[in-house]
């Protein structure tokens, strides 16, 4: 075991109990901050496993934006401020799938990799990895780009009521 | 070095996690967060395995090709975050209620203009 392997055990322990307080946690509001320091612990384990790049992108997309949007739609959908009763369905047709699909797949990865040690190369700083999306990839990142803008318009026209209404007038018409 | 399959029996587990949340969950945003869960898993899967091949592959132009993956994931988390939640305050605004067992996608909303 080396120190790297330490960290990996801490920040994953981190994670997995943050999710599961994530999804059993009565209160909404404490849902999206377990989930600030789910997000958190994986961004670690991005730097331990030398993505720097990809854990910085995660503090400042994941952390930063995602988990703000989610706040705020616990707020404008005034969701109670104390514990509720009425946020869960039954428990064990969940669990049992969830337990099912992830401690299958933990036997899965753990029957594939073992107990083995691998050196960790060249860290992806933000240097080679814009060499790598805007030489191999460059394709792909611009089609990502594309379907970003189609989501947030997307967005911007669900969220209001005004447009498209008109049309549907004259249609009625 | 490090042990590749600590990373990965963690992202396992936080994918089970996710999987129990949207089951579990009968408030949409909370069925989001759990959404979200499901992604990072595979964005530490993505990552991991990234890490794990970089030794073994030989052309240079090939390395990192998990976290560029990674990258998209993100960008894509972004986006469905993005309309989930436009869907989200619509449905609460016409529905009154954000609970989805409650939801009746046949019926003609009250506060339909």
């Amino acid at each position: 075991m080396s120190g790297a392997d330490v960290l990996l055990l801490a920040l994953g322990a981190v994670a997995v109990g943050a999710g599961a307080l994530v999804v059993t946690t009565r209160h909404l509001v404490r849902a999206g901050l377990h989930l600030v320091v789910c997000l958190g612990a994986i961004a670690g384990l991005y730097l331990v496993l030398g993505a720097e790049l990809v854990a910085w992108v995660q503090v400042l997309i994941y952390v930063g934006a995602v988990v703000i949007l989610l706040l705020f739609a616990v707020m404008l959908t005034r969701a109670p401020i104390g514990p509720a009763d009425d946020l869960d369905r039954a428990a064990w047709p969940a669990a049992l799938v969830g337990a099912g699909s992830g401690l299958g797949l933990a036997a899965l990865f753990v029957s594939a990799y073992g107990w083995r040690a691998v050196e960790v190369a060249e860290p992806g700083t933000a240097g080679l990895m814009g060499d790598r999306i805007f030489g191999s990839w460059v394709l792909p990142f611009e089609v990502v780009s594309v379907l970003l803008l189609a989501a947030l318009i997307g967005a911007i026209v669900v969220s209001r009521p005004d447009i498209g209404a008109k049309d549907a007038k004259e249609r009625a018409r | 070095m490090i042990r590749p399959v600590v990373p990965f029996v963690v992202a396992a587990l936080l994918f089970g996690l996710g999987v129990y949340g949207v089951l579990r969950r009968r408030n949409a945003v909370l069925v989001l967060m759990a959404v979200e869960l499901m992604l990072n898993a595979v964005n530490i899967v993505l990552v991991t395995a990234d890490t794990t091949v970089r030794a073994a592959v030989r052309d240079a132009g090939l390395t990192h090709t998990g976290g560029v993956f990674a990258l998209f994931v993100v960008v894509i988390a972004a986006a469905e975050v993005g309309v989930g939640l436009a869907v989200i305050l619509q449905l609460y605004r016409l529905r009154d209620t954000v609970v989805v067992d409650d939801l009746d996608l046949d019926a003609e909303p009250e506060g339909a203009r």
